[in-house]
Formats: structure tokens, sequence, C-alpha cells
């Protein structure tokens, strides 16, 4: 008999998703109710994954299918945290656009499942089955301002790349099978034969489908579009938590299976790591549309965390694992700072409504210098040391080609960082927006913006929580 | 000693920019605010002077050395005065609250804003000066950025945004690959404490590399030619103070790191590229001083005279030579006190004439007379005249590179004379003359805030021309050894 206590977050998120659904169903102008609920599982299911999994070392379940250590439990109480705070900061936006439905925290709920399969997964399957059931949710919440063209736009636009994707991906998985003979990565590292060019081949359609998830160059066409269409408090979701999954997926994809062909692998991921960090820099000048952008920024970042998993070292994995935490809670202030941008009912989003907005909003203007000036990796705040820590270990491989490129798409980025503080400090004031800003949305925002401003007081103890993560 | 001096210096000012933050700033309350700000930097100030009487000039130790974890089996929070850091200390406190009281005239907008930008600089300059970790060294040297693009955006002149872009993109592009060399140094020796890396030394196969890393940052601040071009935008659009803060304080780090880092970890490599040095600082020096004597801007001749004194500057710390070195900090001293002064007395005729053009004054002796004198000074020092300041550094220097290299020393020697041009012929287009616009009759004499702060300049600019003892002994033991060090190195690599 398997010991079910390990899989307890997953079937209690499942066993709440399907209750809360007949709920929904039933009674009627539920949204409130099921809202609450589904922020309360979240944190219990972040508790008990706290509680049962965090202090173990490597257990293996289900004919070796999943798999249990330190990384899979930090990754998912990541992903559970940042789907709460999403969750709660988005209610006044829905309410706005009459959009608080009860499917939107169930659909939220559903692809938390996923991902949770997702970075459990030690199988090929198993990953597939994850990814599937997070990006299904995904599709239905791009549209789910369905009265908007360009969210029905967006979620069809992403439904069908997304599927072309999944399709490569899973005939990388059938080529990995067929040469292996197994689904399992344990398996396919023990029958690993370096000569199979074939086998190169699967791992590089695989890696297709998992760039497009975390929409690195050249395969980000889709986010910019799907950033801008989507509801915000959806792009908010898009731009972090699915992340935290793919590159969990990343990670071990390419370091259990497939760690002694890293000759093969590495130059693709400096590849999709260095295209990321210049396209995302250079592109984003351009834009006018703060989704857009952020979109390109988030590009950006990603390149910046598939360096770290390049390197092919344990520090590399735990830098790039520092890095997307860190790039959460940057986006987190970012979009929280988006949210408030409100005047009648209305959301702004052009990057001109930013205009002036230090001297009717100082604070607000503040709170969005320090988030933008941690994204763009100055000293001391944040967003610096997750690049420090990335090139850090990117540099004690003697990578240095990709160090230097990174550093200095950096400088490229910082110029359109600079533009936003520009707007805003510099340029003329416009009207006011509301400030009757619910409380938690306040609170992510002041929250975030502290921890980036003094993470350089404590920078040890996120060193510490991800220093146990030991994947080679 | 257990008092933890140098971190309060650090913190005091961002103590006070907090409490800055934490009043509302209304018309009423801005008043305040500047007495807040006002005494936390002249706290500041007095204890830095305490600190220079504590200080022991007779070793080159790194003294009152705190140490704390920060990054756990990485990095160490490492701060520490010797000889060569503790002046660029007393610099930054002296100037910063002469700046704060020089934002009186010129600062109208958000002035509570404007002051916290001032004492959070002032926090990082003071880091910068006495961090013995490279990685602390960077962080601070990197954070100064961000209050000095607000600074310049913010309250600056027309043409602010280009300028604030491109004084923070050229920077920022300097300073990557010295965070490149950083880590670097990081991975080779498995740490980046100074005092640790002066004693193991660095491999030398990667010493030239390095160097160039760090060269790229420095260059870009110092600003050397041909990088320096971000420096007379920067210089004329930003407000007054922030003018003072960048030429007194900010183009010292350059300086001060070419002596902590590169003579001192890279000493091999810093002999290979003595000569790049000397061809670099030469052109500044003739090259910036042409471009002075064609500027219709005062404020940019200013700017151009300062890439030319930053010229003398990297041309008498490469000398390797004890007067040289010397030199070239109470250079940067020198340079401190009098181009602050020289951008004030800018700001002054700005404040009432809102104009910064040579052409439109002239013949302002007999309408404002203490405003003449006390300009005068100023640009004697800067010219170099025997008993200011400015002459000891130039002399020192100069000193330094005969011994070193003649016809460098020639070249640069004939810097001073341009110097003298275009300097003098400010003044006389300025101050002497006929009075031709009529407007400038309306103009006052110096009010009692500014007389007070160009005096406080005047002062040490004068007492240190007749008697720099005082600046020598204490940068001396320090420097002697750090040559000595340089020597045995070069010595024993080749």
């Amino acid at each position: 008999m398997e010991n079910l206590q390990l899989v307890l977050p997953e079937i209690f998120l499942s066993l709440s998703i399907m209750f809360l659904l007949i709920l929904g169903v039933f009674k009627k102008n539920s949204s409130r109710l099921v809202q609450s609920l589904s922020l309360a599982v979240l944190i219990v299911t972040a508790v008990i994954t706290f509680n049962e999994t965090i202090g173990i070392n490597e257990i293996k379940l289900f004919n070796n299918s999943i798999v249990i250590d330190y990384l899979s439990s930090l990754m998912k109480i990541i992903t559970l945290l940042a789907a709460f705070l999403v969750l709660i900061i988005s209610s006044n936006y829905l309410k706005t656009f009459q959009i608080f439905k009860i499917e939107y925290p169930i659909l939220i709920l559903s692809s938390v499942l996923g991902m949770m399969v997702m970075i459990n997964s030690n199988d090929l399957i198993v990953f597939y089955m994850g990814l599937e059931l997070q990006s299904l949710a995904l599709y239905v919440l791009a549209t789910f301002n369905r009265d908007q063209i360009k969210s029905s736009e967006a979620g069809l636009k992403y439904f069908v790349l997304s599927a072309l994707s999944s399709g490569l991906l899973l005939y990388g998985c059938s080529l990995i099978y067929g040469f292996t003979g197994s689904t399992n990565f344990n398996v396919i590292a023990n029958q690993l034969n370096s000569n199979e060019y074939a086998l190169t081949f699967g791992i590089v359609f695989i890696l297709v489908g998992l760039a497009f998830k975390i929409s690195a160059v050249p395969f980000h066409m889709w986010a910019p579009d799907v950033y801008e269409g989507s509801p915000t408090s959806v792009t908010l979701f898009f731009t972090m938590v699915p992340k935290i999954a793919a590159l969990t997926v990343f990670i071990r994809f390419l370091y259990v299976p497939f760690l002694n062909l890293i000759d093969q692998w590495q130059m693709i991921l400096i590849f999709l790591s260095i295209a990321s960090m210049l396209f995302g820099a250079i592109a984003a000048i351009g834009q006018t549309n703060l989704k857009r952008l952020v979109a390109y920024s988030s590009i950006g970042h990603v390149g910046y965390a598939l360096a770290g998993v390049a390197v092919g070292t344990n520090d590399g994995i735990q830098s790039s694992v520092i890095y997307i935490t860190i790039y959460v809670l940057m986006n987190l202030g970012l979009f929280s700072c988006l949210l408030m941008l409100k005047r009648d009912n209305n959301y702004y989003e052009k990057i001109d409504d930013l205009s002036g907005l230090s001297k009717n909003h100082p604070m607000l203007a503040l709170s969005l210098l320090i988030i933008l000036f941690s994204l763009a990796g100055i000293p001391p705040l944040a967003g610096f040391f997750a690049k420090f820590y990335v090139f850090k270990a990117v540099i004690e491989q003697s990578m240095y080609f990709l160090a230097i490129v990174g550093l200095l798409s950096t400088v490229v980025a910082a110029f359109y960082y600079l533009r936003l503080i520009k707007i805003m400090y510099f340029d003329e004031q416009k009207e006011k927006y509301d400030t009757d800003h619910g409380f938690w949305l306040k609170f992510s925002l002041t929250a975030s913006t502290l921890l980036i401003l003094i993470y350089f007081i404590f920078p040890s103890q996120l060193i510490e929580v991800v220093s146990r993560i030991n994947i080679i | 000693m257990n008092f933890p001096i140098l971190s309060s210096l650090i913190l005091l000012p961002s103590i006070g920019a907090l409490f800055l933050f934490f009043t509302k700033s209304d018309k009423k309350n801005n008043f305040t605010g500047k007495y807040v700000a006002l005494f936390t930097s002249a706290v500041n100030f007095f204890l830095s002077v305490y600190l220079w009487i504590l200080f022991d000039p007779t070793t080159s130790d790194f003294q009152f050395v705190e140490e704390r974890i920060w990054i756990k089996d990485l990095i160490n929070y490492k701060v520490g005065v010797d000889g060569i850091s503790i002046l660029f200390i007393l610099l930054t406190t002296f100037i910063t609250p002469l700046c704060i009281i020089s934002v009186n005239n010129s600062i109208k907008d958000r002035l509570s804003e404007f002051l916290i930008a001032v004492l959070i600089m002032e926090s990082f300059m003071i880091g910068v000066f006495c961090s013995l970790d490279l990685v602390i060294f960077y962080l601070f040297f990197e954070a100064g950025l961000i209050p000095m693009f607000l600074i310049i955006g913010i309250w600056g002149g027309a043409r602010r945004v280009y300028s604030a872009f491109k004084f923070f993109l050229y920077t920022l592009l300097g300073s990557v690959l010295m965070l490149v060399a950083i880590i670097t140094i990081y991975w080779l020796n498995g740490t980046t404490d100074v005092v640790e890396l002066y004693n193991s030394g660095i491999d030398i196969k990667y010493q030239n590399l390095l160097w160039l890393a760090f060269f790229s940052s420095f260059a870009v601040k110092t600003p050397m030619w041909p990088v320096h071009t971000w420096l007379p935008d920067a210089h004329v659009e930003a407000p007054t103070a922030g003018s003072v803060l960048l030429a007194a304080i900010l183009l010292k780090m350059a300086g001060y790191g070419f002596i902590r880092f590169s003579l001192g970890l890279f000493p091999a490599a810093s002999e290979i590229f003595t000569p790049l040095i000397y061809t670099l600082s030469v052109i500044a020096i003739i090259f910036t001083s042409l471009m002075a004597l064609m500027q219709e801007d005062m404020k940019k001749l200013i700017a151009y005279s300062s890439v030319a004194h930053m010229g003398y500057v990297t041309l008498g710390i490469f000398t390797i030579q004890q007067q040289g070195i010397e030199g070239s900090i109470i250079q940067m001293i020198s340079h401190g006190l009098v181009s602050a002064a020289l951008f004030l007395c800018v700001g002054v005729v700005y404040d009432r004439m809102h104009s910064r053009l040579i052409d439109t004054y002239g013949g302002i002796v007999s309408i404002i007379p203490k405003y003449s004198v006390l300009f005068m000074l100023f640009t004697l020092a800067a010219l170099g005249l025997p008993g200011t300041s400015g002459f000891v550094g130039e002399f020192l220097i100069l000193m330094g590179a005969f011994k070193d290299n003649f016809l460098v020393a020639v070249i640069a020697s004939l810097g001073v004379i341009i110097g003298a041009a275009y300097m003098l012929w400010l003044y006389k287009r300025v101050v002497f003359g006929k009075l031709v616009n009529t407007d400038l009759k309306q103009m006052f004499d110096l009010n009692r805030s500014e007389l007070f702060i160009l005096s406080c300049l005047a002062v040490p600019t004068l007492f240190f021309g007749f008697y720099p003892d005082p600046l020598i002994n204490t940068i001396e033991v320090s420097i002697s050894d750090l040559i000595d060090q340089y020597n045995f190195e070069v010595a024993s690599k080749t």
C-alpha cells in the first residue's frame, strides 16, 4: 500500500474542487462564498504540504511515477501562495467587469492542481497529464471576460498555439519512449545511450513544448497577445504561477533522466536563455501597453531563470529557484500597481496613463519606482540579488559569454523600466485615480514593496531555504 | 573601540531620510524638514571629524573595522577605513550639509523628496568609501545611481530626461562588467574580502581581463576621455545641488576605486596598462581643456574642466610615485571643494538671472562685489594658483609624473596653461568688462546662506593650500605601504 499521506495535498485539493463545483452549481449567488472557500483551500493545501512533505528527502510513489522531495514541496508551496495572492487581489477587478463568478476560483484551483501534478511528476505521462490539466484551465481563464473580443481572441490564440506545442511535446515523449522503452525518468536515465540521435530529437521536442509554456524565445509569440487580451487578474496569474511549475519541470526533466546528455541540451538552454534575455529587453522598448510591456519583461526574466538551469550544477538550480521566487514577488507588486490604475469603473493600461503619477499618488508611484528598479536589477533591491546569484552560478562554470550577454541585456532592459519611471516622475500629471482599493490589494502592494526593499538586510534566509534543493 | 562608528555614518543619513519621509510635506513642514536634513548631515559631519581625530595615521592597516555575517558562507558585511579612504568620507560629510543649505535658493518644488534623495545619496557614498568587500562596494557604487537619476530627472533643467537617461545607462553599462569581474574574483579566490585579497593576491593569468573590467566601470565614472560625454550633459541639466554632489563626490568614487582596487588588487595588470591610462589622461587634459575654452555655458565649461582635472588625477595615480598618488588624492579633495564652489557660484547667478550663458553676464563686479571676490578665489584655486589647495595637488602630480615619464609630464604641464586660460577668460567675461545687459543691475549680492556656504568652502581651500600637512600626514603611510606592496608584487611576478 502506498503512503497516501504524501499526496494528501493533491487529494485534498481535488476533492475540494469537486465539492466547490457542486456547491457553486446548487447554491445560487454563491460566488463570494466559493471565493472565500477557495482561498481557504489554497491555504490549507499549503499547510498540509508544509506539514507532510517538507522534511522528506526523496520518496517515490505509484510505481515511481511521482516523486516527493524538497524541490517539489517547496515549489508547490510557492505555487499555492502565489495562487492565493492572485485570487485575493483580483476580486475587485472581476467585480468591476461583472465576471465575479464561481468558475473563476475553481478554474484557478484546477490549474493549480495540474501544476502540482507537474511538479511532482517523475514520469512523462504523469507530467503530460498535469500539463494538460493546467493548460485547459488556463484557456478558459484567458477568455474569462468573454464579452470582450480581445479576451476571446487571447483564449483562442492561446488554445491553438498551446495545442500545437503540446503535440510537439507528446511527439518528443513518444520518441523518448521508443528509444528507451520507458516513460519513467529514472528508467530512462539508466537506459540512456548517448549515441542515439533520435533521443536528442526527443529532448528537443520536449524542450520546445516546455519553452512554449514558460514563454521563452523563440516560442514566445503568444505571450504578448494573450497577456494583453486576458483580464488583468488572469494576466497576473499567467505571468507568475505557470512559470513556477514549468521551471520545476525544466529542472527535473533535464537533470533526472538526461543529466548525462548535458552536452547536448546545454547549448539549447543557453540559446533559449540568451535569446529570451535579449529579445525581452529589446522588444519591450517599443511597447505602449503596460500589459504587453510586462509580457516582454517576463520573457526577459524567464531568460535569467533559464540561465541558472543551463549551468548544470546544484548552485545553478538553486539560483534559478531564487530568481523565480523573487520574480514572483516583484510581479505581484507590479500587478498590484496596475490593478490600482482605476478610475470610474475603468482600468487604465496604457503607459501614458502613468503620467505624473508621482504627484497625484506619491505612495503608489514610490512603490512602483522601487519595484521597477528592482526588476531592472539595481542594487540594493531584491532583483539585484536574484541576478547576482544566477550570474554567480553561471560564472563559476566559466560561462562568461552567457554572463556578459545577460548583464548587457539588463542595461538594455533598464532603459524601458527607466522610461516608466520617467513617465511617472518627470511628466505632467493627469487626472487622479480612485483610491478606494480593497485591503488585500493594498496589503499585497505594501508587503511586496517592503520585502523587495529590505531583502538586502536578510539575504541569507532565502538562500537557506533553497540550499536544501539537491537534484544531482 | 566597540561603537560601530562607520556603520553609524552610513546609517544616520538614511534614518534622517526615513524621518523626513514620514513627516508630511506641505509648505510649512518643508521648513522643519530642511532642518531635520541639515541636523542629520551636520551630526554626520561631526561624527566623521571625530573619526578623523581618532584615526591613527601611523599605520596602513584598516581601522574601525566592523565585520558581520551578511550572506552566510558567501559575503560578509565588512567596513573599515585607512588613510586613503578617510579623507573621502570627510569630503562627503562636509559637502552634503552645504548642499542641503543651498537648496534654499534653487529647489522650489518637492523639497522634502529632494532632501531624502540627497541624504540617501550620502549614505551610499560613505558606504562606497568604507566598504572592504567587493560586493558591498558594488552594491553602494550602483545604488547611488537611483537617487542621482531622480535628482537630475525630477529637478533638472530643460533636457533633464535625456541627461538622466544618459547618465544612468552609461554608468550602468560600465558597471555590469565590474560585476562579472567581482564574481570571477570570488570564483578564483573564494572570497571578496579586500583585505584577504590584498594578502593572497590574484592569479596573474586573469589580472589583465579583470583590470579591464574594473577599468570600464571606473573610466565611465571618472570620467575619462572618450567616455566623458555624459558628464557635461548631466552637469548642465542637474540642479545646482545635484551638480555639486556629482562633481564633488560622485566623480571621486572612481579615483578612489583606481587606487584601492586597480592598484591594490591587480598590480601586474596596472603596470601593463599604465601607458593606456597615461594616453587617455593626457588626451583628457589637453582635449577637454580646449573644449572648455569653447563653451558658452558656464556649467558646461566647469564640467569640462572637471574632466580635465580628473585627467590629472588618473595620471597621478598611475605614476605609482609617492608624490603622484598623494597629489591625486589631494587634487580630488581640492577639486571636490573647488568644483562644488564653482557650481554654487554659477547657481548663485543662475537663481537671479535664470541664465547660464556667459554672454548674459559681464561687468557684474561693481554690482555684486562680495560674489566677485569669492568667485575669483575659486577660479584661482581651479587653475592651481600657489596658496590654494589646487596648487598642492597639481604640483605633486606633475612632480610624480616627471619622475616617471618626462614626455607625459611636459604635455600635462601644458594643460595647466590652457586651464589657466579658460578659467581666467571665464572670470573676465562674467565679472569684468562693460556692463552691457542692464537687467544685471537688479542683481543683489550674496545672501547670508550663500555667503556662509561659499566661505565654508573657501576656508579649507586656502588652509590646505598653505598648510597641506594634515592631509598628507593622514594619507602618507597608507600610500607608501601601497606602493611597497605594488612594487613587491610587480617584481615578484616578472
